[in-house]
């Protein structure tokens, strides 16, 4: 089994039609991701070749969900639409919506994301809520069935791991290192001050999926997620999680560029996250390939 | 972006916020004749963005503006924790009767924005939430709903307000509100709102941070940048659209994605311990990496003359490695003899065998191939000991 997304999930594209929705939507094709259509507003009725298949495109997420029952959406719109963007998904009652825009204003990802919990609020059943993963994020994949976003879908296969990070590159290197034992679900939560799913979020998912054995846990400076996470793993999971954390040596005030990646003060440093999540009992890797390492041990361990 | 004291005091004073005049003075003639305007007995204040510089003898009450020039004198160029203090705010000087504590600011646990309001102003809010927690409320707000007069009266409450000052309270409350959003600010904090002895409420000291990501819809921020503190090579890297950061080090670094690049100074700095070498930067050039923004930020960092290697660690995820490869190549072509200090390469992921074979054909004479990332940072903090 995988998290939020499986082989079922059909997708469309917000801002298809740009050069960024256009070349990842191919990818995503690609890897075999069930593509149904896009949503540009100004630009619904025309329809776009994508290496041989043809999508529709819609004026509204609305329009688009009725047409093709799709039930995610992947938002490459630029920064300055895409609080937009993401409110129409929210008012059509999309379930997950994947915002990969990096740059978008903090006041705009807080204002969509209490929009969605208004929204959730309303519609009071388990069956409705949405999801909001991102912004600045490289989207969520489960290799072999689905991949929502910009993360390569050929450096890794489907497996035992369950992966959540907020950054996009050391996702990569993780997922490569760890190619031989595969992922179920590896999910990039972005490095913005405000997201929509955490990393508490996804260790209960991981932990309640059956086929996921063993949890990489990725961060990096700033906030006080990884601590709060660190508490949820005490209080609920069970499975081995493996930590890793960037920015030992970042300096205070600079922001390592990520909007959410500073120290500030006392808060956010590298050190206090480590100590966290070592307090209950998950090992911790000084670099990334320790870190693959400590999860190597532990997978080759339990057999 | 972090703003000086002055530059907070004017945003607020624009969005009708009550402060007290004052005015940015960068040498002690210009502080005196701003005192000579305010009239009478004025603060001059030095303009550092880091806490404690009262203790540290950057705060002097003035009599005159003759005083004005001599403590502005004094104050000027001196250091401030490792700030130099390029400028001074003159501000009029006021008879406080109490002082209190207001801001709002980002809530990155709860995603949403948080009004703390305490009695207990004037002093350093954390030691206040540590010690005292009792004395510093905390409202959660709503940013598509905001702080409505009903949440502003609900604040004044919860913070203790005595009734002589609440509704004024309540007011600039408010007020900070419409320019937190106008502004897209992340933190306006007033420290400390006095209550002076006539009875008034104003914002007498200020600290805002706003948004750099929404900067497109607000073109005049640009004008608050503190061009003085902005090291060269990062004017010159933003000016090139790269993310750059300078450090202080010896061992240049390019990497592709912030997580990576971060991770890689990590190991830089492990590395580098035996060496006595620090990493020089944080330098993201993005998925893409293309030869010419391999190029750009290459010229970076062998333009600064405290490095002397170069570590490009990339991950070929989307681009594969040979394309990273050839990047690197054209880069160093593009650069040729400005190119002079050895570089060690470390690729990973994608098509790595082929990116590999094109460095092995360039066969460049700074280039030195690693295969893991732990080895090449070793190998990076080694050659720039050397040099």
């Amino acid at each position: 089994m995988t998290i939020f997304v499986d082989e079922s999930t059909k997708v469309i594209v917000q801002g298809m039609t740009g050069s960024e929705g256009t070349k990842h939507t191919k990818r995503m094709l690609k890897a075999g991701t069930n593509v149904v259509g896009g949503v540009t507003p100004g630009k619904g009725g025309q329809s776009v070749d994508m290496d041989g298949k043809t999508l529709p495109v819609f004026n509204t997420v609305a329009e688009a969900i009725s047409a093709t029952g799709a039930n995610a959406s992947v938002v490459f719109v630029p920064p300055k639409f895409a609080k937009a963007a993401v409110i129409d998904a929210i008012d059509a009652n999309m379930p997950l919506i994947v915002v990969i825009t990096e740059g978008i204003p903090v006041h705009d990802a807080a204002s969509f994301y209490a929009h969605a919990l208004a929204k959730n609020k309303i519609n009071n059943n388990s069956k409705n809520q949405i999801r909001i993963i991102g912004p600045n994020c490289p989207g969520i994949i489960s290799p072999g069935k689905t991949n929502l976003g910009i993360i390569p879908s050929d450096i890794t296969k489907a497996g035992v791991i369950g992966l959540v990070s907020k950054s996009g590159t050391l996702t990569y290197q993780m997922m490569y290192e760890l190619r031989d034992f595969g992922f179920t679900t590896a999910v990039g939560i972005g490095g913005d001050p405000i997201i929509g799913t955490t990393h508490i979020d996804c260790l209960r998912a991981f932990q309640d999926d059956p086929n996921t054995k063993a949890i990489v846990m990725i961060g990096e400076i700033g906030g006080d997620a990884e601590e709060r996470a660190a508490q949820f793993i005490k209080e609920y999971v069970t499975k081995p999680v493996v930590g890793y954390v960037a920015g030992f040596t970042a300096p205070e005030g600079k922001t390592m560029g990520h909007a959410g990646a500073i120290v500030s003060g006392s808060s956010g440093t590298a050190i206090a996250k480590q100590k966290a999540l070592e307090a209950v009992g998950v090992k911790v890797g000084k670099t990334p390939s320790e870190t693959a390492k400590l999860m190597r041990q532990i997978l080759e361990s339990k057999g | 972006m972090d703003l000086f004291e002055y530059q907070a005091r004017d945003l607020f004073e624009s969005h009708q916020i009550p402060v007290l005049p004052g005015a940015v003075a960068t040498s002690a003639t210009e502080a005196k004749s701003a005192a000579e305007k305010i009239g009478g007995k004025v603060v001059v204040k030095a303009q550092v963005k880091v806490g404690g510089r009262g203790k540290a003898g950057g705060v002097k009450v003035a009599n005159d503006a003759q005083d004005a020039f001599e403590k502005s004198a004094a104050i000027l160029g001196m250091d401030i924790k490792g700030h130099k203090v390029n400028k001074v705010m003159i501000a009029q000087a006021a008879p406080i009767a109490s002082e209190f504590y207001l801001s709002i600011l980002l809530d990155r646990a709860n995603r949403n924005f948080l009004v703390m309001a305490s009695v207990a102003g004037g002093m350093d809010i954390e030691e206040v939430a540590h010690k005292t927690p009792e004395k510093l409320a905390k409202v959660s707000i709503d940013p598509n709903v905001g702080i409505t007069p009903e949440i502003s009266a609900q604040v004044v409450k919860a913070g203790g307000f005595p009734d002589d000052v609440s509704d004024q309270v309540a007011k600039v409350l408010r007020q900070l509100w419409q320019a937190f959003v106008a502004e897209d600010a992340t933190l306006m904090e007033i420290n400390p709102l006095v209550k002076t002895s006539d009875g008034r409420v104003i914002a007498l000291d200020g600290k805002v941070t706003l948004d750099d990501n929404a900067s497109f819809r607000h073109p005049n921020h640009a004008q608050l940048i503190d061009n003085d503190a902005t090291d060269p090579l990062e004017k010159l890297a933003k000016e090139k659209d790269l993310n750059y950061v300078k450090l202080q080090g010896e061992v240049g670094i390019i990497g592709n994605g912030a997580g990576l690049v971060m991770s890689t100074l990590d190991v830089v700095a492990y590395a580098g311990e035996k060496f006595s070498v620090k990493p020089a930067n944080f330098l993201d050039i993005g998925g893409g990496a293309s030869a010419e923004v391999m190029a750009n930020g290459l010229s970076i960092i062998l333009s600064d003359p405290s490095v002397r290697s170069v570590f490009v660690n990339v991950f070929g995820g989307i681009t594969a490695c040979d394309a990273v490869a050839n990047g690197i190549v054209q880069a160093l072509n593009i650069l040729a003899d400005k190119a002079t200090k050895p570089i060690v390469v470390r690729l990973d992921g994608n098509n790595v065998l082929e990116g590999r074979k094109i460095l092995q054909t360039a066969n460049h004479p700074l280039i030195k191939q690693v295969e893991t990332m732990d080895e090449a940072a070793a190998k990076a903090a080694e050659l720039a000991a050397q040099r």
